[in-house]
């Protein structure tokens, strides 16, 4: 067994809002293994953006971590200081987030803001620090990188400042960076050429990749293991391979069917009755309960847990309690 | 042969760039070059494409939103470019529009009963009676409840809001709707309710649908017909199984190729494209996909390649299938 890079336990981040305590993210586990892509996969809504951030401890009030443990090479990361954790950030564990547009600095170059990033943490002088941003550069792939340097966000396209937050991020070669849908402002062709990058990058330096994302056509092609998250919590986790090929929570299994597919065209997409309920609206029992059509009376009644659904996939569905219950499920897929 | 419905020909959407200071025009961005496509009645035909690639433009020139440049646009026989203000109004009955945005394109201080009313009004429908009757009627065929009738957009979900939006199109008995990416902001689990919602009332109402959309999945899915535009042009047009089978513009297999597919055990051969799209304001000179084309030849970067019919019903315009024709 591998040892985890990064294991979240039990976390608990809440809001505390004028309508009351929400949970935003309840008691979610996962781990991250060394050189491993994870994907966390969930609808808006669904608690898997609170959680990166709760690892990179950057939430801000009404919101609050209230509980769990966040280790990170045996360490946790919440008993750190505000000034030991600016050194673990971007240093240790990267971020790429969502929108190009809005996360670079629009009134400083390029180089400028790369280079800061690499002074503060490697210590390095102006003159390295110049060089190993133009190296990072040119491993995204990004044509005439010394010129780059000196030029302003604006100047360059969608793509290619997406490529920059990701020279930005791996520049001081963290152990895990965590990707906050990091291609789903991209168009589809430039898309593909981000995944390819962070895939190489994965490959070529054996950094552990965090992926989180909506679209199951990216975890399907980039993640090695996947976590679904609904409504604050994890309701199913396996490999990629087993999760695609037999999902186990009524839940992923109407998301996988949901989708509309380019290779085939379905006479009528599945779709799951309902919306997607705000966190902290229900109370008890399972929060898919109102949506799912499996739903019997300890659905509405207990919170189940994450429960054991063979295949080494854990799904939080009462369904799994019992073998003959279960089997409801494989009749629906095939 | 099928009847047309809406018939476009050599569209065209130039803006000027002014510059300097006296705001002369010192280039334009042409951000519709030259497109053309008929929409037979009942069917729906898709029209895709990456940001910047004028197929919202096109959406909006037809509804005259925004006035083309150039070409025409025969929606039942009539030329409607030649339409005053007053006629284009009435016109509007027969063509309406879903917007992207169900959190923008409704207004936040009226009450659904009121946006969906809003068009019966304008055009004159029924007195006040019939049209709260027709309010309720239209809110039960989009899958809402009468009761919601008096609420704000605010109280309701993405997906319930793109509803609303639908009825307020159909409260007038459109027979042409155009969807600018309507089910782009929604999850997926309510962009499948509403792809659904769709179908379903096209085939109860009989309606044409143009579905403008970046998303090839969903495009495939709900056209019977595909156009797939780059840089302001249409490079391809066919039946959508056959473009989703057999793609003959390399921007085609390209753009088809890139888009992730949920299933880890499908090897694929991906056809990368390096760069960028370019600039609509300096478009490239030739084909304006050569640029970034896998395939292309001498020939592409020079001259312009013919948008034809290269089999029954399949249109495309690449250099590479013009020997074929010879």
């Amino acid at each position: 067994m591998e040892q985890p890079v990064l294991k979240v336990s039990g976390l608990e981040t809440h809001f505390f809002t004028d309508d009351g305590e929400i949970p935003a993210v309840d008691s979610v586990d996962f781990h991250v293994n060394k050189g491993e892509v994870l994907g966390i996969v969930g609808e808006s809504g669904s608690g898997k953006s609170v959680t990166s951030l709760s690892i990179m401890q950057l939430i801000s009030a009404p919101g609050k971590v209230v509980g769990g443990e966040i280790s990170y090479k045996g360490e946790n990361l919440l008993s750190k200081s505000e000034k030991e954790m600016r050194k673990i950030r971007g240093n240790e564990i990267g971020m790429i987030f969502q929108e190009p547009m809005t996360s670079l600095n629009p009134v400083f170059k390029i180089g400028n803001q790369l280079v800061e990033g690499i002074r503060i943490h490697k210590k390095w002088n102006k003159k390295d620090s110049w060089a190993h941003a133009i190296k990072f550069l040119k491993l995204v792939g990004l044509p005439r990188a010394e010129e780059l340097m000196n030029e302003y966000p604006h100047q360059l396209s969608g793509g290619m400042r997406q490529r920059v937050m990701i020279a930005m991020a791996m520049a001081c070669e963290p152990d895990v960076l965590i990707a906050d849908e990091p291609t789903t402002a991209l168009d589809v062709t430039i898309q593909a050429q981000i995944l390819e990058l962070m895939k190489k990058l994965n490959d070529d330096t054996d950094t552990s990749i965090i992926m989180i994302t909506h679209d199951l056509g990216v975890v399907a092609e980039m993640c090695d293991r996947i976590v679904v998250m609904y409504s604050g919590k994890i309701v199913e986790q396996g490999t990629t391979k087993e999760i695609f090929e037999s999902p186990k929570h009524p839940y992923t299994i109407g998301l996988i069917e949901s989708v509309p597919d380019v290779r085939t065209r379905k006479e009528r997409l599945y779709s799951i009755p309902g919306n997607v309920p705000k966190p902290g609206s229900i109370k008890t029992g399972c929060h898919f309960a109102p949506r799912c059509k499996f739903a019997f009376d300890k659905c509405t009644e207990v919170t189940p847990e994450l429960i054991d659904a063979g295949n080494g996939q854990m799904a939080r569905c009462w369904l799994h309690e019992d073998k003959e219950k279960a089997t409801l499920l494989e009749r629906v897929e095939s | 042969m099928q009847e047309a419905l809406l018939e476009v020909k050599q569209l065209k959407k130039h803006f000027p760039i002014e510059g300097g200071v006296l705001k002369q025009q010192v280039g334009t961005v042409k951000a519709v070059d030259g497109v053309s496509f008929k929409l037979h009645k009942g069917e729906t035909f898709g029209l895709v494409g990456e940001s910047g690639c004028g197929k919202s433009t096109t959406g909006r020139m037809l509804m005259r939103l925004l006035e083309p440049s150039e070409g025409e646009v025969i929606f039942n026989g009539e030329n409607i470019l030649s339409l005053n203000k007053s006629k284009m109004r009435n016109l509007r009955k027969d063509i309406q529009m879903v917007f992207q945005d169900p959190f923008a394109s409704l207004n936040p201080r009226h009450t659904v009963e009121k946006i969906i009313e809003e068009p019966l009004i304008v055009h004159g429908l029924g007195n006040k009676a019939e049209r709260k009757k027709r309010v309720k009627e239209l809110l039960d065929i989009v899958g809402l409840s009468p009761y919601h009738a008096r609420r704000y957009p605010h109280q309701f979900s993405g997906g319930q809001r793109q509803r609303i939006g639908i009825a307020r199109a159909l409260a007038v008995n459109p027979k042409l709707i155009i969807a600018d990416e309507p089910v782009s902001a929604l999850d997926v689990s309510i962009q499948a309710q509403v792809l659904n919602l769709l179908e379903d009332l096209q085939k109860e109402l009989g309606l044409t649908y143009l579905f403008i959309a970046h998303d090839l999945g969903v495009v495939r899915h709900i056209s019977d017909r595909v156009g797939v535009m780059y840089l302001g042009r249409v490079v391809e047009m066919a039946d959508s199984e056959k473009l989703y089978l057999e793609p003959k513009h390399p921007y085609t297999q390209a753009l088809l190729s890139a888009v992730p597919v949920p299933d880890p055990e499908y090897g694929k051969d991906r056809v990368i494209l390096s760069g960028d799209v370019p600039s609509p304001a300096k478009p490239p000179s030739g084909c304006p996909f050569h640029t970034r084309c896998p395939k292309a030849m001498d020939v592409c970067s020079t001259v312009v390649p013919e948008f034809r019919e290269i089999e029954q019903g399949h249109y495309t315009a690449c250099h590479l299938y013009e020997e074929d024709q010879v």
